[in-house]
């Protein structure tokens, strides 16, 4: 192994998703850094579906915007479909998808990470991470060389002993058309880690010229396009509709027909697959009573002809593939360009991670992405600027930036995963925030816009527009609580002909901006200083007064659950040494090692007791001394 | 399991006592003791200083008990936080009734121990008291853990487990429509919604009647009988003693002017509470003292308001009438072996009404049985086949569900999905600590089970 005399602060392995967004933020909070890909073509490359965002997914990319990160920027630049999903619902389950022309998405990202000081990028297979005497050292690639590094941060997504499936027939694979990565995944079994198996799958790529789309249903996008990033003034890309076709009864025999041969259902896949994105073969033999399942025809990018129908992806053998696709109305002539396939990999239990997603047992190795058991881009994105942050914080000797169940999305996520582990590919859904109503999409940046100019990662510029806005926020909230109408005579006639009659004299803006029946632009025409608001501080101050009831009341729960998420359990403590725990609390806490009283709460069979109990343990200083 | 919230429990052993004491810490503790109680002297409370006055319920106005009452400012407490601490009368309604008036203001039920931890997390005491309270607090979890492994074969648990999964049948429905917005779900469902909720809510309503009646297994009820003098309530009483021999107690009252007697009838326990003392005049002092006697009346679970027959209604019977307005009371009508000469006005007031003849005794044995099925409700009186909701912290958590699905039923007008998401959510959190559940996962799998999901 020849050793390179270069030694780097971090080393990102993996750029794909996750692995960009790490790589960004440790080199732009100054960190020597290079990022190692098996494929410099495949650079952020949208494997599966070409779009960014959906419920939950949406709030995780303005979460990653606020904090500095790549992924809205870069969507915003290269979206050809932007909508807003539950418009008729409420704030907090409000959420931004887009389309992406997935080859210009990958070039933008690549074009960033080139122009980006402190970056190195490098094409090469990392075989194994380099350990003295049990410390982390650097990586060893398959060319032979050695790069020495302080914190490394594995982000392999499908990548590690990748195994395709297309009917009976598998080879090993990290993608279609990609190498897998071996030898990483033995390394880390080896080195005592739970290494699992996990799969997931991908609809066929048609081919557009064949499809009759005058026999589809038509969805636009939203005209103007809203952007995901609170930097981004406006979407300049040319916008493209989806199409949304139907299988049928022939196609469901169809595919019972192939069931014989279907890796799935003949017991050859092991790992286990997203029950929220099931391949279409499971969903025929789950639900045998749906008569038609639905798929959007998604536009791979502007200059191709290459299409994606989502939720059909299937590991069926290619003739059951062709028949089944060709048997949907409007698609009777289709050509598949690149078959469907399933996919199997190596995951490393994430129960094994701390909060900062730094693995417990070898300290400056961070895992983010696929190979902690999540599913999506954006769960890969969200957690590669975590580690890459928190890799960058090691470097310079801070505390990691761990962000809480209250604050963001992407510390649900986390803290899922650390604290409960995954044995399915994990998701992101607005269900499994407590706190939903104080996690939303519009106030990401007052979340954590904070945070991420502190770590250096938002510009200036960024950051003064921020502060304007949240100034101009906070005036307008004490306006509107200050101001009372006089029931002039225009007043009294537009409140008459909104058939109000039951409004005061003197009743506050704010007192009306409650009502149910009252909205924001409603007051504009009651107040011709509202009339001046621009729409970003309307919808933050009609979002924060309608709701203020039930947002204090959130606010009131994080405030009381505080003292356990802050209280800390150091990584040392023997909890056999406790004695007044139960053998089986016992046990879930050794396994888990939670980093904090509240990480332990969540842990399923860790009672109140046991949590009382551990508070005491905790206190006294030296505890130590409870061991007999 | 919030560490900086008020906390409160009756710290005086259980069972009728001489003197009940609710003790209460934590930063509420001020405001609580402003609240219910009013030192005669009508001033503020005074840290570390005794001071007598009146418990009443803040809502009705009502006055629950003549009590002591010591606030302790932090740190000098035993807790190191703000403590209040109200002493009443020792008879168990009394308590359970400040209690719960206490639990009212936005306090939680402590947990066994949580005081000394508090006392030891705050530095008050020392590392080998705290390991004795750490294995306090193993030890009673463990009991509690028994009682409750216990109730799991039992009907319980079943009940809670079908209230849990009414909820996450519907909570999962509202979240798949959140979640799911482009995967053609159809509209959406809320029959399918609200009649899951609506067999929550029953489930739930039966367990707190049954709760109610676990305790009146347990404790008993206490009949108050109220009537003008010569209506027959002497005899009624003596009938309803003689009747029983298995007189329990003779408390003869000391400033109560209050005779109580203890008779069992199918094995429930009836305190019968007579205001003997009671007697009519135009005398306005005589007056105040017939209504002193009837602010006994919101103390009793069900009063018998006695009528002569014989002779016409009066102003008297009226004046008994008024203030049994919003009382549970039974129109016992006695006399009727004579002429009647008696009608009863706003019928529909009374829950029931019996005519006996108290000195010959008819109707007796209808009447304690009529008392004894307005309480017990399920067939039959074995307890060990309804569902005794005996933990007053399971009660609490079934309360504190109901409210939330009382929400969620107002919120339905609006269909704000998220906003009915977070009732139903709160809803099986509470039901979730009776059982110690939490649903995030089973809600997810409820939703991939009953929906085709995915893209």
């Amino acid at each position: 192994m020849i050793t390179c005399d270069q030694t780097y602060d971090v080393i990102v392995v993996g750029a794909g998703h996750a692995g960009c967004e790490a790589a960004l933020a440790s080199s732009r909070m100054g960190c020597r850094t290079m990022l190692l890909t098996i494929n410099l073509d495949a650079i952020a490359l949208m494997s599966c579906n070409p779009s960014i965002g959906g419920l939950a997914k949406g709030h995780l990319v303005k979460e990653i915007d606020a904090l500095g990160g790549e992924m809205a920027k870069n969507i915003d630049a290269t979206g050809i479909q932007f909508r807003i999903l539950n418009t008729k619902k409420g704030p907090a389950v409000r959420a931004s998808r887009a389309q992406a022309d997935k080859q210009q998405y990958r070039l933008r990202m690549k074009r960033v990470l080139e122009h980006q000081a402190n970056l190195d990028l490098k094409q090469d297979e990392v075989t194994s991470l380099y350990l003295e005497n049990g410390r982390l050292q650097g990586v060893d690639l398959r060319s032979g060389i050695r790069y020495l590094s302080q914190t490394v941060v594995v982000t392999t997504g499908t990548f590690m002993r990748g195994l395709i499936h297309i009917g009976l027939n598998h080879y090993p694979g990290g993608r279609a058309g990609d190498q897998p990565s071996v030898g990483l995944s033995d390394q880390l079994r080896e080195l005592g880690f739970d290494v699992g198996r996990l799969k997931t799958g991908t609809p066929a790529r048609l081919d557009a010229r064949s499809i009759d789309f005058s026999q589809l249903e038509t969805q636009f996008g939203d005209n103007p396009p809203q952007p995901f990033s609170f930097s981004t003034k406006e979407i300049t890309m040319p916008q493209l509709p989806c199409h949304i076709a139907y299988t049928n009864q022939r196609s469901h025999d169809i595919i019972r027909s192939g069931l014989d041969r279907s890796p799935l259902y003949s017991g050859i896949i092991e790992g286990i697959g997203p029950r929220y994105c099931p391949s279409i073969e499971d969903k025929v033999v789950r639900f045998p009573d749906k008569e038609r399942h639905q798929t959007f025809i998604e536009p791979e990018g502007i200059d191709t002809i290459e299409v994606y129908p989502s939720g059909m992806s299937t590991s069926l053998p290619i003739d059951i593939q062709i028949a089944f696709y060709r048997s949907i109305v409007g698609l009777e002539r289709v050509e598949i360009m690149r078959p469907a396939y399933a996919i199997e990999y190596d995951y490393v239990d994430p129960i094994q991670l701390h909060t900062s997603l730094e693995t417990k047992s070898i300290s400056n190795l961070f895992h983010a992405g696929q190979i902690n058991g999540t599913s999506g881009y954006e769960e890969a994105a969200g957690q590669g600027l975590i580690a890459g942050i928190n890799a960058a914080l090691r470097v310079k000797g801070c505390e990691p930036l761990v962000l809480g169940r209250s604050q963001a999305y992407i510390g649900v996520m986390i803290d899922d995963l650390v604290t409960l582990g995954t044995k399915e590919p994990y998701r992101m859904f607005t269900s499994r925030a407590e706190y939903r109503l104080l996690l939303r999409e519009d106030n990401a940046d007052l979340r954590l816009r904070e945070i991420g100019y502190q770590l250096g990662l938002v510009s200036d510029q960024e950051f003064a527009h921020f502060s304007e806005k949240k100034n101009l926020i906070n005036d307008e909230l004490e306006r509107i609580a200050t101001t009372r109408l006089v029931n002039s005579d225009f007043q009294l006639e537009e409140l008459a002909r909104r058939g109000l009659h039951d409004i005061q004299k003197g009743t506050t803006l704010e007192h009306l901006l409650k009502r149910s029946d009252f909205c924001y632009s409603d007051l504009a025409e009651l107040d011709p200083v509202s009339r001046e608001t621009i729409p970003e501080i309307r919808e933050q101050v009609e979002i924060q007064t309608k709701y203020r009831g039930y947002i204090d009341r959130q606010l009131e729960q994080v405030e009381q659950a505080k003292k356990l998420e802050t209280t800390r359990i150091p990584i040392s403590l023997d909890y056999a040494s406790v004695k007044s725990l139960t053998t089986e609390v016992r046990e879930k806490l050794s396994k888990s090692r939670p980093d904090t009283l509240g990480q332990a709460s969540r842990i399923p069979g860790v009672t109140p007791a046991a949590i009382s109990i551990l508070s005491i343990a905790l206190k006294s200083s030296s505890w130590k001394e409870h061991v007999q | 399991m919030y560490i900086r919230d008020t906390i409160a429990a009756v710290s005086t052993p259980p069972g009728n006592g001489g003197i009940g004491i609710i003790r209460i810490s934590g930063d509420l503790a001020a405001t609580v003791g402003h609240t219910v109680f009013k030192p005669v002297n009508d001033g503020g409370l005074v840290s570390h200083r005794f001071y007598f006055g009146t418990i009443s319920d803040t809502s009705t106005g009502e006055k629950i008990d003549e009590a002591m009452s010591v606030f302790m400012r932090a740190p000098r407490t035993y807790t190191r936080e703000d403590v209040l601490e109200l002493h009443c009368h020792g008879g168990w309604l009394v308590v359970e009734r400040v209690l719960a008036l206490v639990l009212s203001c936005g306090v939680r039920l402590a947990e066994p121990g949580e005081f000394t931890r508090r006392a030891f997390l705050n530095g008050r005491i020392d590392l080998v008291q705290a390991e004795a309270v750490m294995d306090i607090i193993a030890s009673k979890s463990e009991a509690a853990l028994q009682l409750a492994q216990r109730q799991r074969e039992g009907i319980l648990s079943r009940r809670i487990e079908n209230v849990r999964s009414c909820l996450i049948r519907s909570l999962a429905l509202v979240e798949a429509y959140i979640d799911f917005p482009d995967d053609d779900l159809g509209e959406t469902d809320v029959t399918s919604i609200c009649s899951s909720v609506k067999e929550a809510q029953d489930i739930i309503s039966d367990l707190l009647l049954t709760f109610e009646e676990g305790r009146i297994m347990r404790d008993g009820i206490s009949v108050l009988i109220v009537g003008k003098p010569n209506a027959g309530k002497s005899s009624l009483l003596n009938r309803l003693l003689n009747e029983n021999r298995a007189i329990v107690t003779h408390i003869p009252g000391t400033t109560r002017d209050i005779i109580e007697e203890t008779i069992s009838f199918e094995g429930l326990s009836i305190r019968l509470l007579d205001t003997a003392g009671i007697r009519h005049t135009d005398d306005l002092v005589e007056q105040e003292g017939i209504s002193r006697a009837l602010e006994k009346i919101p103390l009793a679970d069900i009063v018998l308001a006695v009528f002569d027959t014989s002779r016409e209604f009066s102003q008297e019977d009226q004046l008994i009438l008024e203030a049994l307005a919003g009382c549970r009371t039974i129109a016992v009508l006695n006399k009727t072996d004579l002429l009647e000469r008696f009608i009863l006005p706003d019928e529909e007031r009374f829950v029931s009404i019996i005519k006996i003849a108290a000195l010959s005794g008819a109707g007796i044995d209808l009447l304690k049985q009529t008392v004894c099925r307005l309480f017990l409700h399920s067939a039959g009186l074995d307890s060990r086949e309804s569902v005794a909701l005996s933990k007053a912290r399971h009660r609490d958590a079934l309360v504190s569900a109901e409210l939330s699905l009382r929400h969620f039923s107002v919120g339905l007008r609006d269909r704000n999905l998220e906003l009915l998401a977070l009732d139903l959510r709160n809803a099986l959190q509470a039901v979730g600590t009776v059982t110690g559940q939490t649903a995030t996962d089973e809600v997810l799998d409820q939703i991939f089970s009953s929906f085709c999901i995915g893209k």
